[in-house]
């Protein structure tokens, strides 16, 4: 359980506030409303409930979570996912809440979680429909390919006439109903490809499986000698491989991104006209209804505060942690989050037209120009199909033309060129490599969309950062105390350290190490304002200028860099400026990346002085401040326009649109729901150094794809002629095509192997451990 | 020739069978948590 504790600390952001578990009975029966919304119904009673929780790591942590549902007496069944990190309870609602199923796993020490997705979600399997039909072609594949190869060996060891005909026949029973299943993928996707009138890898696997099976039926009723089923099914066999570790790949780091928070509120509270609250799905929210957000909240519309003041934390809109105060007449953004007290606000929007929504709509759009990008493998694909085509047209002309006229030995050539020049090992050279490098990505915390994002990423020129969250962290430190008296130190420190404000939280640490602590009667935090004690007799006050403003005797600071101040009442104020931490292996990521020869900038939506600040310490020259998420997706399109290729590290709401136009995109798991979905790779131990490894890999991952091309082209260039000049026997196809595939598997492991010559390597000019980066690697090889 | 028909049979059959025990373990979601199930096998009441 230790274990678990520290893990959940150091790399899951906080879901939920705590205050989130209000005790209200009418907050209670608002979040029983909006569970029972977002769960599905069995039958008249039981309801079934999908909770992500992160923290979950290790068999302790299942069978608390487990244990201390099933004994609600309401629950029928739970039980938790650890690969998808999800616990599903069935449960009756007649017999209890929902509500108190959320307490136990609050109580039980995972008060980290959040509700899963939509009632039906599939999030809760590891493979999707689509998966387990792979998985099952592939099995079915299998058992044909073996049993098949098993009556083939006998053939070619020499079995007589008879018994080879009738190996012959039990094949073809075998071999047809498989391709029947097991190749609808293949045959599926050339049809669509010949529909739409293109020609993609599929159209010469369909054509080399149907014709061999064919000729093969032929071949065995009327007592020929050779029969190619063994061909086509292992064929069918390598290349299902390849699909379903292509598959495999997406869905696993799908499923870990997707089963982090959702950013979105479901719905909101409604505030009848007669007082009553009433909790509606978000769709049902017009413009004018009049709404009420809790504390732990977030908005789930666009709108203006009617009453109530509140800290609304805004990071998803300006990328900013330092919260503001919202008072009535304020405008708020559909998304931000409540803070500390609960407010009334007419929707100014509905769903449809919230900031959330356009944003997102933005995001779309943007996405679609890297759609635009073509994989290596649908590049090769269409040279290869359309040459493998001619070759085995070709082939079959000569042979009628050489032969005088004979269609069968024509056939065979041609069928045997299409069998060779399969692309079994090309179907496993991308796959295999991108899975490997997947797979130690993912031992470093790092997760990846798609195959396709290693391509693009190697091919960068440019890094682009976000700073707020990426290059610098949410924690802050005090850049400068301003007036402040030795002798009241001890009392700041006893103030700051009694709140968890970030800010009060910086001034302790600040003060923590030189200043003792004294005692102070009556300390009290007001929420939105500060801190304040009474000191001899004295009111004393720490938190807003104004506030502390109203009781010291001059006016509040007036430079706006001071965020927090403090005052006795009577004297004079002293002030607080706050900067942001450089996030701790920020440095050594961009000193890497430069090393590597990428040029690097900042984007930010922060002040221009908060980012020259990071800018001087980081040694990046190109940056810009201020800018809104369409600048930045502008400029990156600029970027592109000038044929740069781009890569961006970012984390807000605020990044997600530039994040999708970027070529390549990461974000850390930390950021809002939108920067995730959005983002290409996401890094969980967020560190920064995730970037220069995944880019290290990347361009590992593209050295060996090129060398398993030139395997695939060399091992062509020797069988297409021999195939051509019709001496590929079922046996030389058998033993080409598996020798092929094997070789093109075993160089793309040395991507797992090898790690201390590739810790050199990323160390430059072969001096090992002359970086952090490269000792880190070191030490964990 | 004789051993043959009894043989392949026998041998097709096994095959069947490892593919059908594969399905069913696929059908009833033996595959759907395997981290979990790596984990589960610490637990001393299940």
């Amino acid at each position: 359980m230790n274990y678990c504790a520290t893990q959940a600390a150091s790399d899951t952001a906080v879901l939920r506030s705590p205050d989130h578990f209000v005790s209200g009975s009418a907050d209670v029966r608002l979040r029983e409303e909006e569970l029972r919304a977002a769960s599905r119904l069995l039958d008249d009673t039981l309801m079934q409930t999908q909770f992500v929780v992160p923290d979950m790591h290790c068999a302790a942590c299942i069978s608390t979570i487990e244990s201390s549902l099933n004994s609600l007496p309401q629950v029928e069944s739970a039980r938790a996912n650890l690969t998808t990190r999800r616990v599903t309870a069935v449960w009756d609602k007649t017999k209890g809440s929902g509500v108190e199923l959320e307490r136990s796993l609050d109580t039980a020490g995972f008060s980290n979680f959040v509700q899963g997705a939509d009632a039906g979600d599939t999030g809760d399997r590891l493979l999707t429909e689509n998966g387990r039909r792979l998985l099952l072609s592939l099995a079915v594949a299998g058992f044909a390919a073996a049993n098949i190869m098993l009556l083939s060996v006998s053939v070619w060891a020499g079995a007589d006439a008879e018994t080879a005909q009738l190996f012959h026949l039990i094949s073809g029973v075998i071999a047809v109903p498989a391709v029947a299943f097991a190749g609808r993928p293949f045959f599926s996707s050339a049809m669509r490809a010949l529909f739409a009138g293109r020609l993609n890898m599929d159209v010469p696997i369909s054509l080399a499986v149907l014709l061999a099976l064919g000729m093969g039926l032929y071949e065995s009723m009327t007592g020929g000698v050779e029969a190619y089923f063994d061909a086509c099914v292992t064929l069918l066999f390598f290349l299902l491989i390849g699909r379903y570790l292509d598959h495999l790949m997406r869905e696993r780091a799908r499923g870990a991104v997707a089963s982090l928070a959702r950013l979105t509120a479901k719905g909101g509270v409604l505030i009848e006209p007669n007082g009553q609250l009433h909790y509606i799905p978000q769709g049902e929210i017009e413009t004018g209804m009049r709404l009420r957000v809790m504390p732990g909240e977030r908005f789930p519309v666009d709108g203006e505060i009617v009453s109530g003041t509140s800290d609304i934390d805004r990071s998803l809109v300006t990328g900013e942690s330092e919260s503001i105060q919202a008072k009535p007449g304020d405008r708020l953004e559909a998304g931000v989050l409540n803070l500390t007290g609960a407010v009334d606000v007419i929707a100014t929007s509905d769903a449809s037209n919230s900031f959330l929504a356009e944003v997102l709509k933005l995001m779309d759009t943007a996405q679609s120009g890297r759609a635009r990008y073509v994989r290596i493998a649908e590049r090769m694909a269409s040279i290869y199909a359309p040459a493998v085509h001619l070759l085995a047209l070709i082939t079959f002309i000569g042979w009628m033309a050489a032969s005088g006229g004979d269609w069968k030995a024509a056939l065979y050539a041609a069928i045997a060129v299409l069998i060779i020049t399969c692309p079994c090992a090309l179907g496993l050279a991308v796959p295999v490599v991108h899975v490997i490098g997947a797979m130690r990505l993912f031992r470093e915390g790092i997760l990846m969309r798609d195959g396709s994002a290693f391509e693009r990423l190697a091919e960068i020129d440019t890094v682009a950062f976000d700073k707020t969250g990426t290059l610098t962290s949410k924690a802050t430190h005090i850049a400068a105390i301003i007036d402040l008296r030795k002798d009241d130190e001890p009392l700041v420190r006893t103030l700051a350290a009694h709140s968890s404000h970030p800010a009060a939280m910086a001034i302790a640490n600040h003060l923590g190490k030189t200043v003792p602590a004294i005692r102070l009667g009556d300390i009290r935090e007001v929420p939105g304002f500060g801190i304040k004690a009474n000191y001899r007799g004295r009111k004393v006050r720490l938190g807003r200028p104004q506030w502390v403003g109203e009781i010291s005797r001059n006016a509040a600071q007036a430079d706006p860099q001071v965020t927090t101040a403090f005052a006795v009442e009577g004297a004079a104020t002293a002030g607080f400026t706050l900067a942001s931490d450089l996030a701790g292996d920020a440095a050594a990521a961009v000193d890497s990346l430069k090393r590597s020869g990428l040029a690097l900038e900042i984007l930010s939506g922060d002040r221009p002085g908060a980012v020259r600040s990071v800018v001087e310490q980081l040694g990046i020259d190109v940056w810009s401040a201020e800018m809104t998420p369409a600048a930045k997706t502008h400029h990156l399109d600029a970027m592109r326009e000038a044929g740069h290729k781009t890569a961006m590290v970012g984390d807000g709401l605020n990044d997600a649109p530039a994040l999708a136009a970027a070529h390549v995109s990461f974000a850390p798991a930390s950021a809002s729901e939108a920067g995730r979905l959005a983002a290409d790779i996401v890094y969980t131990r967020g560190s920064l150094l995730a970037v220069p490894f995944a880019y290290a890999i990347a361009k590992r991952t593209k050295v060996l794809v090129r060398q398993n091309f030139g395997l695939a082209i060399a091992y062509n260039c020797v069988a297409v002629p021999l195939a051509m000049a019709g001496l590929v026997t079922p046996l030389v196809a058998a033993i080409a095509m598996s020798a092929s595939s094997i070789v093109v598997v075993a160089n793309s492991m040395r991507l797992s192997s090898g790690g201390r010559e590739f810790a050199d390597e990323l160390a430059g000019d072969g001096q090992t451990g002359s970086t952090p980066l490269a000792r880190t690697w070191e030490a964990k090889a | 020739m004789n051993h043959l028909l009894i043989l392949i049979p026998i041998a097709l059959g096994l095959g069947l069978m490892g593919l059908a025990g594969f399905v069913w373990s696929l059908r009833s979601g033996q595959y759907d948590d395997l981290d979990g199930a790596a984990e589960r096998i610490l637990q001393e009441d299940c």
